[in-house]
């Protein structure tokens, strides 16, 4: 592709999200081209649902990672959601009841996370691979290994459902809506500039009066809170409350994330990017599905592509230096030479 | 003047050591307890097949520690070992099972080859790629157990299908000492001395404390970080010949989720999370002390589902500890410096 001059250009102009956006438009179609039943109706809602709790949880995470943090206990904070869900029912709670107490249950993990890093000072990714094991520990030690699925069959529809039978899946509504805030907190509000600010040096957001402990510590809230929600639909959509729910999710989120041109070292990125990002993951391993590669066999692609997608800019970098270098050796103006 | 200052510097130096052995008793404190506790609630507990089983236990998790040790006192860290043990030990089971005459040093010898080449592979991306380790190790976790899993498919490897000799080797032991046990004590001997005494683990320690300085000063930054990582490898393909000789049973799960387990070991026995400081010998306790919790919570009948949330817990614990030391430790030297002045 980079023989071609106007993907070229187009990534010159907008950099990695333009590129990532043309990548996945391209891997839908030549998934749909070469792939057996990858376009019909019933393959693009599956590819929705699967899409789902992984585009949930990117959304915050691109705040978390632009700020310099990391989140990597979401998929235990799914999974210990799932649990409590399956537990509160047994009990014999409404289930109209447990699913706002999930979502809280969700922001007060975060808000651990968040008391961690902001007022311990401790390293993010120290604390989450800490409450990552803590949170799962939990989820297995409130359900153990057994499984509740017995939950009302008009939650459980909906989720799986699509709007009046139509093509479009019931989930992607509560999607698009949190999709919108997200892109408008970080692209048009005050609080989305002192994202960046603190991302890309946070003294000099300090200095410049973002309230950047302030500010890390909701965005670990929300990311929490939007993992307690994923839980919440995760298990009506399986119709399943089991401890191990998302297990090893944390892995595509961030892939996702960083393919979709988050920069891991902070300050850089854009929601666009990242929802192509996802589109991209979520695409590719339908696709792979669909041809019956095992789902262990795909980690190989989710793996390699989350590190591809920050090894590939950083040999960018390199190879344009390299090219400046040698230009400058080459020009006859060199006071060296 | 000048004196002064160093007499302090000295001094405060002390007390960083003496807070570091403070950990290290708090270990063995905590050991202490709670053996004492468990045995007196179940006798059993202190019986030579239980002592046997947390020595194996924890011969494999001190190896992994170690080589964890290494690589985030260079302020990295190697997520990848759970699965490159995996990847080990059932390559190495299989190559067994094919030829059921292989001495068992060779088997070892072969395990510590493929972790060796999985954690290149990380150093190379790490050092060359200028990527994060943690984005390195968490991909390759994935990718190194992805390709077990293509491998091995469904298929398992039993007991019974693995020479006599070779499982016979779990059993061995030298003056009472089962050979696991001394294998692991040989690894944290050797490195322990090593980062301790030799150029090459005092540079590790600066690279963690200050790498801008550590390069600077001339030391080989890409170098030595290629063989931390190297090691970190070849200790967890050790680690998984260890694991298929004591289970002999091995699936494509092997070993899935131990890098938790090792990263609290290392963090639980002092090897602070921002790289420069702890021991391999902290490690080891730490290892030790997390497979004595899994086994007293069997013993004491307490749910096992328990044990990753205590896992969990440490870690934090160890973190946020360290944390507190160190700032009062810079209080400390704050304080020193303003008297003196």
């Amino acid at each position: 592709m980079s023989d071609n001059p106007v993907a070229r250009r187009l990534s010159r102009v907008a950099g990695w999200d333009a590129a990532i956006i043309v990548v996945a438009i391209l891997a839908l179609v030549v998934a749909g081209g070469a792939v057996e039943n990858f376009a019909t109706t019933r393959n693009v809602g599956f590819l929705v649902l699967d899409l789902l709790p992984i585009a949930l949880l990117a959304l915050p995470m691109t705040l978390v990672i632009i700020t310099g943090e990391i989140d990597l206990s979401v998929a235990s904070t799914l999974g210990l959601t799932s649990a409590v869900l399956g537990s509160l029912w047994n009990s014999g709670m409404a289930i109209e009841t447990i699913i706002p107490l999930c979502v809280l249950l969700g922001a007060v993990l975060g808000a651990v996370n968040g008391v961690f890093v902001t007022v311990f000072r401790l390293p993010s990714l120290a604390v989450t691979i800490g409450t990552m094991a803590l949170f799962r520990g939990l989820a297995f030690v409130v359900l153990g290994d057994s499984a509740v699925a017995d939950f009302p069959a008009a939650f459980t529809g909906w989720a799986t459902g699509t709007i009046g039978d139509g093509p479009v899946p019931n989930v992607l509504v509560p999607l698009l809506v949190l999709a919108a805030v997200f892109v408008v907190v970080l692209h048009a509000t005050p609080v989305g500039r002192a994202v960046f600010a603190a991302g890309a040096s946070e003294q000099t957001a300090r200095f410049s009066g973002v309230r950047v402990d302030r500010l890390k510590f909701w965005l670990f809230v929300a990311s929490g809170a939007v993992a307690g929600l994923a839980g919440v639909l995760w298990t009506l959509r399986y119709s399943s409350a089991r401890a191990d729910n998302g297990f090893g999710l944390e892995l595509a989120v961030v892939a996702a994330v960083l393919l979709g041109g988050v920069s891991i070292f902070g300050g850089k990125g854009a929601m666009p990017g990242v929802l192509a990002g996802v589109l991209l993951l979520a695409t590719v391993q339908n696709a792979l599905r669909l041809e019956d590669v095992s789902n262990e066999a795909l980690n190989i692609v989710t793996g390699a592509l989350l590190i591809v997608s920050v090894l590939l800019p950083n040999i960018g970098r390199s190879v344009r230096a390299a090219t400046h270098r040698r230009r400058l050796r080459q020009s006859p103006t060199d006071p060296i030479s | 003047m000048s004196t002064v200052t160093t007499a302090g510097a000295t001094a405060a130096g002390g007390r960083i050591g003496a807070l570091l052995r403070v950990r290290e008793l708090g270990i063995v404190l905590a050991l202490a307890v709670l053996v004492g506790y468990t045995a007196f609630v179940n006798p059993r507990f202190l019986s030579g097949q239980s002592v046997r089983d947390i020595l194996l236990g924890t011969a494999i998790l001190a190896v992994l520690a170690v080589g964890q040790a290494i690589v985030i006192i260079t302020r990295n860290i190697d997520l990848s070992v759970g699965s490159v043990l995996g990847l080990s030990a059932f390559a190495v089971g299989t190559v067994v099972q094919d030829n059921p005459g292989m001495p068992v040093f060779v088997a070892l010898l072969l395990g510590i080859a493929i972790g060796g080449v999985c954690g290149l592979v990380n150093a190379v991306l790490v050092r060359y790629g200028r990527v994060p380790a943690l984005v390195v190790t968490l991909g390759t976790l994935y990718v190194f157990r992805g390709i077990t899993y293509s491998w091995a498919g469904g298929q398992q490897i039993t007991a019974d299908e693995l020479p006599k000799r070779f499982l016979g080797f779990a059993g061995e032991s030298v003056l009472g000492v089962p050979w696991l046990v001394v294998i692991a004590l040989l690894v944290v001997a050797v490195a322990g001395v090593v980062l301790r005494n030799y150029r090459v683990g005092r540079e590790l320690y600066a690279m963690g404390s200050n790498p801008e300085a550590a390069t600077l000063a001339g030391i080989r930054v890409g170098r030595n970080t290629l063989g931390a990582f190297a090691v970190s490898g070849a200790l967890a393909g050790l680690a998984g010949v260890l694991f298929a000789v004591r289970f002999g049973t091995i699936d494509a799960a092997a070993g899935t989720g131990y890098e938790l387990n090792v990263v609290a070991a290392a963090v639980v026995g002092g090897v602070a999370v921002f790289g420069g400081s702890g021991t391999v010998w902290g490690a080891a306790l730490g290892a030790l002390l997390l497979t004595v919790i899994g086994n007293a919570l069997a013993v004491l009948d307490i749910n096992q589902f328990w044990q990753q949330a205590i896992v969990g817990a440490l870690i934090l614990l160890a973190i946020g500890v360290d944390r507190l030391v160190a700032a009062r430790t810079a209080r400390a030297l704050k304080n020193r410096n303003g008297h003196v002045r």
